[in-house]
């Protein structure tokens, strides 16, 4: 009973999102909406659950002095400064200066530093893994030198590889990408298909 | 004769010349009214022809059509189209369609408090007004009433449909034979046959297990996927005793996530094991996150990491970062343009489909065997369309592609 | 260890040390030698659409990126509104990022303030453009604003009803606008092909950042009508509006970068043949 209820309710709701996708009346798409109003109410408690997880775990490491415990108070001052800055009646709203400023000049930067590695962990992983090691290995290899060089004023080759790297991206990469795709598209219509007739039964946790 | 030809021209000049030079009146001038007339002439009246719905749809839109002649297009400036709901009521300005344009797409509001509003089954009337480029215009007559409608099955996805119940066919039979016991061959990946070996590698080790869920939501396929494979591997770890370690980027992941791991505990035997900080919530900020978790593994340095569901830019970083502590590493995503960074940061990939068919391979239940299968039987029948749609566009028919376009 | 063996085990730390470096010295130097920047159809593409528009045609763009990719998009959305405001084009518009906001009203208080000293026209909030604000889970926005834009968005994000903006005088929905232009990093791009361009039809142009770039190339052509792929598109951009910024100066350090990748690679394969094709240790 436990697990017949929520199946019933997964069954019937994707039931229903499936013969929506059919049917274009008001009435349909009303329904539609008035489900999809419900995720992100959801989501929102749900982001309450999420708050709470971190409050409970950083508090616990303060508490007990695990290592590194700092950077915990760090975390929650993080959480509470920026709930109180961007809340606060009268003090706080999004047009406050601390809060732009703790956006452009705290956020930003973090963020966009944080972007910024992938710049260095490709150098690394490139080096690591374009090695010649069999044929088709030696294939990618040049295939990805080629792309990288497109870009470089290379005087009269600028033009020949630039071409080739486009016929490379388009044709044989293209092509690879597309077939990926089918098979994901058929594999997520396979899944939702599982998880519609409760045989895949996973995110209901005790089996 | 001289003489002649003086009195000649002396008759010319005092005849013709002399009163034109005299007597003739400036350039008359024409009258307002008159040159009001001649300027102003109202361009063709244009004819409205029919009101057609538009199909598959819910209604409250309109394709008006009308009639113009050709030799009018080029004195006016174009048309605006009007609706009311009489004959005789206020027409409203619905908008404006090009000179040569005849046909004018008319979406009405689908809410009642919308000013817009277009109720279906109602009758409308239209009129078009032409503008003239001198200004004037003329107007048609009143055309209607016409009626929109909503359907109650959009033809243009019938393909889908079809699609849909072949699909069904196939994972309902697959199902059914490897119920009776039927042997369904799946070819060994090599990421899920690891799974066994970088559990026990963690174990030897003595260092926990870093399983990183992605950044997806509870309703993305993949992390669904990943849940199976979660459950299974937490089973493993609970019966090797080994900490696992599942930082969550999304709160409703992280609630089932926990359900997950705590039921996979208890099938395991050793309930008492588990704890609710195994599986937390960092934050669903993108690279706070993977800040969060390459903390984690530098401090921690799990010995084997699992990268298994929606990734994005971070993958790559989260990746060397495990390859830099040192850690045997599983990836799985659907998402093409992280795949590569797998490959080359990790020590096994699951590409795209072979994360969704893991569960499969883990539990090697007949059910979801059964609907792997039917994946594959459908892959065939997709590549048979294909070659057979490219061979016939190629040859100038497009019957095929006629029959799986989907209108929407 | 002999050399070829040291090649193959270098320490990434080398990696990243040579890299920042050298993208230091490009970027800091940059003046000393210039990229010549060739502009692809794709972005031409763009350029035209809007250059063809009227003064008072009004575009839809939607702000989907966040602080983290805003190196690469920021400067293709300058670029692009600066030439709307050349044009007379009016521009509304929207964020689907949660973090979008912020980068929005930037662009937008920046690119105004320029276009107004650049083309001396007055570039005004309400009339010349408008920002309608945010709202989550984007398919659904991209859904609801087919059918009215009021539907999500009844003011803008100052609070304004969209019906007292100038700028939203007889716009309701897709149909009303001349095209749609979605600056994206994340997965919005897929939300507006599935479900703005397929659903509603409208002429949709997507910027993203350079990885993603190449996964859009099959919709052109169909689903979409142009599409700017990172630093270099926003380049490309800004060179046919004339107007060469961050991404142009830029080039040098991007080249520069790419080239270094590729001496690492030659390096290490040099290593890998030479050494006898040792794989070399786990963590290296």
């Amino acid at each position: 009973m436990k697990r017949r209820v929520p199946l019933t309710i997964v069954f019937i709701v994707s039931l229903f999102m499936v013969i929506q996708y059919f049917v274009p009346l008001d009435s349909w798409a009303w329904m539609y909406q008035y489900l999809i109003d419900w995720t992100i109410i959801i989501g929102v408690f749900a982001l309450l659950l999420g708050i709470w997880s971190l409050l409970r775990v950083n508090y616990e490491k303060i508490q007990r002095k695990s290592e590194n415990w700092q950077y915990s108070i760090v975390t929650l001052l993080g959480l509470f400064i920026m709930i109180i800055v961007g809340f606060v009646p009268g003090w706080g709203n999004l047009e406050n200066y601390t809060y732009q400023h703790l956006f452009y000049y705290v956020l930003v930067p973090i963020q966009a530093t944080m972007f910024s590695l992938l710049a260095f962990f490709i150098a690394s992983a490139a080096f690591r893994a374009f090695r010649a090691r069999s044929a088709l290995a030696s294939l990618l290899l040049f295939s990805g030198l080629i792309i990288m060089i497109r870009f470089v004023p290379m005087g009269p080759l600028s033009e020949p590889i630039s071409e080739i790297a486009t016929w490379i991206l388009q044709v044989p990469n293209l092509a690879a990408k597309r077939a990926i795709i089918i098979g994901i598209g058929l594999g997520a219509a396979a899944t939702a298909l599982k998880i519609m007739l409760g045989i895949e039964r996973a995110y209901l946790g005790r089996d | 004769m001289r003489y002649k030809c003086i009195i000649a021209a002396a008759v010319l000049f005092v005849g013709l010349i002399l009163p034109q030079a005299l007597f003739a009146q400036e350039d008359a001038e024409v009258p307002d009214s008159l040159l009001a007339e001649v300027q102003l002439e109202p361009p063709p009246q244009p004819v409205v022809t029919e009101g057609v719905d538009r199909p598959n749809d819910n209604g409250h839109k309109l394709t008006v059509k009308w009639k113009y002649p050709e030799e009018g297009v080029d004195l006016i400036e174009g048309f605006e189209v009007y609706r009311s709901m009489s004959p005789d009521g206020e027409f409203q300005l619905r908008g404006q369609s090009p000179a040569d344009y005849f046909e004018y797409f008319d979406i009405g509001g689908v809410d009642k408090s919308d000013p817009d509003y277009m109720a279906n089954d109602e009758d409308y009337y239209y009129k078009i007004v032409a503008i003239g480029k001198n200004g004037v215009s003329s107007e048609s007559e009143i055309g209607g009433p016409f009626q929109t409608s909503g359907q109650v099955f959009h033809t243009g996805k019938i393909p889908v449909l079809i699609g849909v119940v072949i699909f069904a066919f196939f994972t309902v039979y697959f199902i059914s034979s490897a119920k009776k016991g039927k042997e369904l061959y799946v070819r060994p990946l090599a990421g899920i046959e690891a799974v066994d070996e970088a559990v026990g590698r963690a174990t030897e080790m003595g260092k926990p297990i870093l399983y990183i869920l992605g950044i997806g939501t509870a309703a993305d396929i993949a992390t669904i996927a990943s849940f199976t494979i979660l459950g299974r591997v937490a089973k493993k770890v609970a019966e090797y005793q080994t900490d696992l370690i599942v930082p969550c980027y999304e709160p409703i992941v992280m609630s089932i996530a926990q359900d997950v791991v705590r039921s996979a505990y208890l099938e395991a035997g050793r309930p008492d094991q588990y704890n609710d900080d195994m599986v937390f919530f960092v934050t669903n900020a993108q690279f706070a996150y993977v800040a969060g978790v390459n903390g984690i593994m530098v401090r921690e340095r799990p010995a084997t990491n699992f990268y298994l569901g929606y990734f994005a830019a971070e993958s790559l970083i989260l990746a060397e970062t495990g390859n830099s502590i040192g850690a045997i590493q599983i990836a799985g995503t659907d998402q093409i343009t992280q795949i590569p960074f797998f490959v080359v940061a990790c020590d096994y990939t699951l590409i795209g489909e072979e994360l969704y068919a893991a569960s499969a391979y883990l539990g090697r239940d007949p059910l979801l065997l059964g609907s792997l299968k039917a994946e594959d039987w459908a892959k065939g029948i997709l590549m048979v369309v294909f070659l057979i749609g490219v061979l016939t566009v190629a040859f100038g028919w497009d019957g095929i592609r006629e029959l799986v376009r989907v209108n929407l | 260890m002999n050399i070829f063996e040291k090649m193959v085990a270098l320490d990434r730390r080398w990696v990243f040390l040579f890299l920042f470096v050298v993208v230091s010295f490009a970027y800091f130097f940059r003046n000393s030698f210039s990229v010549d920047v060739v502009t692809t159809k794709e972005v031409e593409s763009i350029y035209d659409f809007i250059e063809g528009a009227e003064p008072g045609d009004k575009i839809l763009m939607s702000f989907d990126y966040d602080p983290s990719s805003l190196a690469e998009l920021h400067p293709m959305s300058r670029a692009i509104m600066l030439h709307c405001f050349r044009q007379g084009v009016q521009v509304i518009a929207v964020t689907l990022s949660q973090y979008g906001a912020g980068m929005v009203e930037e662009v937008l208080r920046d690119v105004s303030a320029e276009a107004a000293e650049l083309y001396g026209r007055e570039v005004s909030y309400g009339t010349d453009y408008c920002f309608i604000g945010y709202r989550p889970y984007p398919a659904f926005v991209i859904l609801g604003m087919g059918e009215n834009f009021r539907v999500f968005f009844p003011r803008d994000y100052y609070d304004t009803l969209l019906d007292d903006l100038p700028i939203m005088h007889r716009v309701r929905n897709y149909d009303d606008v001349k095209g749609v232009l979605s600056i994206t990093s994340g997965t919005t791009s897929d939300m507006w092909i599935i479900y703005g361009n397929a659903r509603y039809n409208m002429p949709l142009a997507l910027g993203v950042t350079g990885v993603m770039a190449t996964d859009y190339y099959p919709y052109l052509g169909n689903a979409l009508f142009g599409l700017i792929g990172g630093w270099k598109g926003a380049a490309e951009y800004e060179q046919l509006v004339d107007q060469p910024h961050d991404a142009n100066r830029g080039m040098p350090a991007q080249v520069a970068a790419h080239l270094t990748i590729v001496l690492f690679i030659i390096i290490g394969n040099i290593g890998y043949l030479m050494s006898g094709r040792k794989k070399p240790k786990i963590g290296v």
